[in-house]
């Protein structure tokens, strides 16, 4: 029951991506290009996602425990840090390269499309790199 | 100037809906953040006991094109259009791994669960992504 929820949340979250227009780089790219013809669509996307979002956040703060009974994983990491800002940084130009962040990327893959596929493998690429460093570097940390 | 002929103004706000409706189901039933670059480096290496959720989830995210081209009127489909390179594709999403691993999130988890938490942790790393990308696509689109 839990593995056939998890599934059945990963899939209208996918639905909600490619009705939103954010599988289309392009699209991305036109709300990205604020200083050209603006498309501001993505922001009624982000609009209606945190409208239900923020109800649901307020909730299960109330909360403590998950509805099949576990934990409730939020995060106590509150630290704004030089990590958080080059993170952030580095991703958004990735971003504005390409118009693909991780879920419409992934979803894009799936659906067998090449420049999805590639930009993937390379996401991944990226994100095993940056596991090997954590590693050599062995900096303790605080996660999420 | 607005871009009004690529604007989606119900599509993107119903998509962003569905997102919002995701995010909260996963925090209420499974107890855990809906961000996707967590989700999937949480896989690189799976560990003991933390990798069937994840599984499960992203299973239901690959499902999605089919599930939606399936549900769709016939013709609504749109192809997405992509202008970067192959190599460009690459540059980005090594950027993208490394990025929203270091700085702990990307659109999902920052950009939706952390706002509608009011994180102020995520809305510093929204704003920075946010910017990065705007400065990008400007550089990319206007000044070369």
């Amino acid at each position: 029951m839990q593995r056939l929820s998890e599934f059945m949340v990963g899939l209208i979250f996918g639905v909600g991506l490619i009705l939103s227009g954010m599988t289309d780089p392009a699209k991305v790219i036109g709300f990205l290009d604020l200083f050209g013809k603006w498309d501001p669509s993505l922001a009624l996307v982000m609009g209606g996602a945190i409208a239900v979002g923020f109800f649901s956040f307020a909730l299960a703060k109330k909360r403590t425990v998950n509805f099949f009974g576990g934990a409730l994983h939020l995060p106590k990491n509150n630290h704004i840090d030089k990590r958080l800002i080059i993170g952030a940084l580095l991703f958004g130009a990735g971003w504005g390269i390409a118009g693909y962040c991780p879920g419409p990327a992934l979803v894009s893959m799936a659906s067998g499309q090449a420049e999805g596929i590639t930009f993937v493998a390379a996401m991944l690429v990226g994100m095993i790199i940056y596991e090997l460093a954590q590693r050599t570097i062995h900096k303790p940390r605080i996660t999420d | 100037m607005i871009d009004w002929a690529h604007f989606t103004p119900w599509a993107s706000l119903s998509g962003g809906v569905l997102i919002g409706v995701a995010s909260a189901l996963f925090i209420l039933l499974h107890g855990r953040i809906l961000g996707i670059s967590g989700i999937l480096g949480g896989l690189l290496p799976p560990k003991a006991n933390d990798a069937t959720w994840r599984i499960t989830f992203l299973l239901g995210l690959f499902a999605a094109p089919f599930v939606f081209s399936a549900l769709a009127p016939a013709g609504y489909m749109q192809m997405p259009r992509i202008d970067a390179s192959y190599t460009m594709l690459i540059v980005a999403g090594l950027m993208v791994g490394i990025g929203t691993r270091y700085g702990s999130g990307c659109t999902s988890g920052h950009g939706v669960c952390g706002l509608s938490r009011l994180s102020l942790r995520s809305l510093i790393a929204t704003g920075t992504f946010m910017v990065a990308g705007f400065a990008t696509v400007y550089i990319t689109r206007h000044l070369f």
